[in-house]
């Protein structure tokens, strides 16, 4: 008998709309030593499901309409509030998304890993303690005695997740749900985490469900996998299955939106020598569109307080140098925090720049007042990562894409309306949609909007910072394919900043590295992924998952001999 | 210090007359046309407002006008709400009263919120040293015994009605001045004020459009509660001899009278206090109905 067997799971959730069928009568088990990959795009209901085992969700206006979850013969959906209680965190425990979010900022992470063994156990503090800083080291993190006294934010975004499996695990569970746990990660932190979980799991024998909407990730961890959309479980198959001998057609969709290998068509007219392009042999007769010369971007932290002398310069944008062409699109590539959205808002003077020239069509904008920048804005527009936040929320689609061109004069009165709804048509919006405020799209179309506001003044240099990072890998494919396409409509220049370098081998003529606020390497986007120069971009290469298990597993093996030679570091 | 240069102001007008097209307050106006309780507040207000203006041409007596044979006397069919210990018209002194306070509340609050708003939006928008500058400002007006501002102001200017208007409105806007930069300090770090500055919209522009429209929800319901709270302000102002003289009379000025003789009339407590109250949950419909009318985000019931 699995560990865990689940039937007929039904949760509903009752909103003014109506009732929605969040999951709708769905199936699975998991046993010890097993892993269950739950993969979906956001709606589709997989973490209810897994939050309604255990009774996580909110009732109302959630209801746990039918089903049955049998853990260790028991079942979860019948059990009382008090087993309950001694279940959760006891018996099965959770890793979830957001380890900036789910650490109490006024604890020590000791105090934090300490309490479920009092409070479950009843152990000792002193025996509680112990074994705190037995499992801290065993999770990866270095000089655990001290460390175990430390504040959450005292630790990066890699070492809380650390921090989290610790604490998932320390009451020695024997199911473990991992709520997609390296979504809010780096690549190569990822990488770390996924191992340690795999790592971890073999140890204990315990059986985890991993919550994905990434198959990537899935595809070097998962036994099983369970397809969800809309509530259901369309797809339920071995690892290899789900991957090679692909059933259902939302899988093979899934499958395919996953960017992968090299731009469309990399023929395209501006990519006929991309060797032309490097930086290290500039071309003379091309003049480029945007020339950046030794930039620096520094902050000062002022966390010191401001009266102290000796304050921390965070130097977030560090001597960098690139080029531009007109017509191409350079793909920015970095992990968090290395400075490459900082890059792109210096570029656009969003930032105040410290030193360095960036040279627009042969204008310095770093000399310019803001008042002589304004003309250049019109020319220079960007795209931002999270559509949530970039659209201003009292304002309709209409107000949003109208306002710029109404302030360039790009627009009279009377022609706004027809302008705007070109716009929309250019973006793959419904023109119906002209009255409607931002909270009433999806995702992906608001970055639509995003997409018609940027190009709206007809600028000839677009920055893009991680446009689709916020989006669904199938609305990603979509937003991706419009960028693209009007890229080449209106012959735009585009710096494409992203973390994933899958989504910027699929845009990019040329990409650029950049670590800790340098440029480590430049190079066309095949020579780079094929011939990686420096240090730095083997590693980020050879931590991107790659949506293929049978590759993946073997990736692993040589990753554990590398990781086996040099000590790991985050 | 700040720059408010505005565009070519035909574009200004182009943007304005756009605007007015699908304008965030036509589609408030519409959302709250649908709230019945917010319309009833509406209603009640207006009609507050009619009767405080018609009241000289209708009050059934003179504010000053005493009948000393009859005291204090209960409300009868002569005098609908009673009359005060000098033996004047209740209905007729609440009715002056509202002209008053309505006055009071309605002046010292907007002075307030327009002071505060933009003071608020411009200090936390701009950012850096003059933030800190306009910030202390306000600290150190916060730390003066706002007493002492009110008198000195009645001893340069004399005692004029209309300048204690303007004096409580400059003392209620500190407050309106730290809740807007507060919010304006989180909103100006999220991704469309960027994009607007991007857009190369000038500082002005997004202080109107963007930024000020995104603060409306807390300025809205901290409104509603400042003008009850300049109302009461106004009865102590004139309690100390600061405000209104009697035989004039305001609604804060008959709740405090009638205070004192609670137990033996009641009613002289009873009638202004409960206009008060009216009033209160009237504009506290209103304000809630406002603040969910002008946030498209909030579901439409």
């Amino acid at each position: 008998m699995p560990l865990l067997e689940v039937a007929n799971l039904t949760t509903h959730f009752h909103t003014r709309e109506g009732v929605v069928l969040a999951v709708d009568g769905i199936s699975f088990s998991v046993d010890r030593g097993e892993t269950l990959a739950i993969v979906g795009e956001s709606g589709s209901g997989k973490s209810v499901a897994c939050y309604s085992l255990l009774k996580l969700i909110p009732q109302p206006p959630g209801e746990i309409v039918a089903g049955r979850a049998l853990f260790e013969g028991k079942d979860l959906l019948q059990a009382d509030k008090k087993t309950l209680q001694q279940i959760r965190g006891n018996d099965i425990a959770i890793i979830f998304q957001d380890p900036m979010t789910c650490l109490n900022p006024y604890l020590t992470v000791g105090e934090q890993l300490i309490e479920p063994l009092i409070y479950h156990h009843s152990s000792s503090r002193k025996e509680a303690t112990r074994r705190a800083i037995e499992i801290l080291g065993e999770v990866g993190i270095v000089e655990p005695e001290k460390r175990i006294n430390s504040y959450p934010h005292e630790f990066s975004g890699g070492m809380r997740q650390r921090v989290m499996i610790a604490m998932a695990l320390i009451t020695e569970p024997k199911l473990l749900i991992c709520d997609e746990p390296t979504t809010a990660l780096d690549v190569t932190i990822q990488a770390q985490i996924l191992d340690l979980v795999k790592a971890l799991q073999l140890k204990r024998n315990i059986a985890v469900i991993f919550i994905s909407h990434d198959l990537a990730v899935v595809a070097g961890v998962a036994d099983k996998v369970a397809v969800m959309k809309d509530g259901l479980i369309v797809e339920q198959e071995s690892i290899d299955d789900i991957f090679y001998n692909t059933q259902h057609e939302y899988t093979k969709k899934l499958l395919a939106s996953i960017p992968e290998g090299a731009k469309p068509g990399a023929s395209s007219p501006h990519a006929t020598n991309p060797d032309a392009f490097n930086t290290e042999t500039p071309c003379i007769e091309n003049r480029p569109l945007l020339s950046i010369n030794g930039l620096k971007t520094h902050f000062h932290d002022y966390s010191g307080g401001w009266l102290k002398r000796n304050q921390k310069v965070v130097k977030a944008v560090d001597d960098v140098s690139l080029r531009i062409q007109p017509g191409e699109i350079l793909g920015l590539v970095g992990e968090s925090g290395s400075g490459k959205s900082t890059l792109g808002r210096s570029i656009l003077q969003l930032v105040p720049v410290t030193s360095g020239s960036v040279i627009f069509d042969g204008t310095d904008l770093t000399q310019l007042s803001s008042a002589q920048m304004k003309p250049m804005r019109r020319r220079m527009q960007m795209i931002f990562q999270d559509p949530y936040a970039s659209l201003n929320p009292r304002m309709t689609v209409f107000d949003t894409l109208a306002e710029p061109l109404l302030y360039h004069g790009l627009a009279t009165r009377k022609t706004v309306t027809e302008q705007v709804l070109a716009l929309m048509d250019d973006v793959g919006l419904a023109r119906s949609a002209i009255r409607k405020y931002p909270h009433e799209f999806s995702g992906g179309q608001r970055q639509r909007i995003a997409v018609g506001r940027a190009i709206s003044t007809k600028p000839e240099l677009v920055i893009a910072d991680e446009p689709v990072s916020a989006l669904d890998v199938t609305i990603q494919a979509q937003i991706l394919d419009l960028i693209l396409t009007l890229v080449d409509k209106h012959h735009l220049t585009m710096l494409f900043i992203s973390h994933d370098l899958s989504v910027v081998r699929y845009t990019a003529d040329r990409i650029a590295v950049m670590h800790h606020g340098k440029l480590v390497e430049t190079g066309s986007t095949e020579s780079l992924f094929s011939a990686p120069q420096h240090e730095y971009t083997q590693q980020l290469l050879s931590a991107i998952p790659v949506a293929d298990p049978a590759r993946e597993r073997e990736r692993q093996m040589a990753l554990t001999e590398l990781r086996a030679e040099s000590t790991s570091e985050i | 210090m700040f720059e408010s240069k505005q565009p070519e102001p035909v574009l200004t007008d182009q943007l304005a007359q756009a605007e007015e097209g699908t304008s965030l307050w036509q589609d408030a106006w519409f959302r709250l046309r649908q709230n019945t309780f917010a319309l009833c507040g509406l209603g009640v207000i207006l009609f507050l407002c009619i009767v405080a203006l018609l009241t000289p041409f209708i009050a059934p007596y003179g504010y000053e006008q005493q009948n000393l044979l009859l005291g204090a006397a209960p409300p009868s069919a002569e005098h609908w709400l009673g009359t005060d210990i000098f033996g004047r018209d209740m209905l007729t002194r609440i009715m002056y009263g509202s002209r008053v306070s309505l006055m009071v509340g309605f002046i010292a609050t907007s002075v307030a919120l327009v002071i505060g708003v933009l003071w608020g939006t411009i200090a936390g928008y701009a950012g850096g040293r003059v933030d800190a500058f306009m910030m202390r400002l306000v600290d150190i007006l916060y730390a003066l015994p706002f007493m002492i501002f009110i008198v000195l102001l009645m001893v340069v200017f004399g005692r004029n009605i209309l300048l204690l208007f303007l004096a409580i409105g400059a003392v209620e806007w500190l407050t309106m001045a730290r809740i807007v930069r507060g919010q304006v300090l989180s909103l100006r770090r999220q991704e469309f004020v960027e994009a607007a500055v991007s857009l190369g919209l000038s500082r002005w522009t997004i202080i109107r459009r963007h930024l000020i429209p995104n603060t409306l929800g807390p300025v809205i319901v901290y409104t509603t509660l400042t003008i009850p709270s300049v109302m009461l302000l106004e009865a102590f102002l004139s309690f100390l001899g600061l405000g209104i003289q009697p035989p004039q009379s305001s609604w804060g000025l008959l709740i405090s009278y009638g205070v004192e003789t609670m137990e033996e009339y009641p009613w002289l407590l009873l009638f202004p206090g409960l206009t008060l109250s009216i009033t209160l949950f009237a504009l506290n419909f209103l304000g809630d109905g406002l603040r969910d009318a002008l946030d498209p985000r909030a579901s439409k019931n």
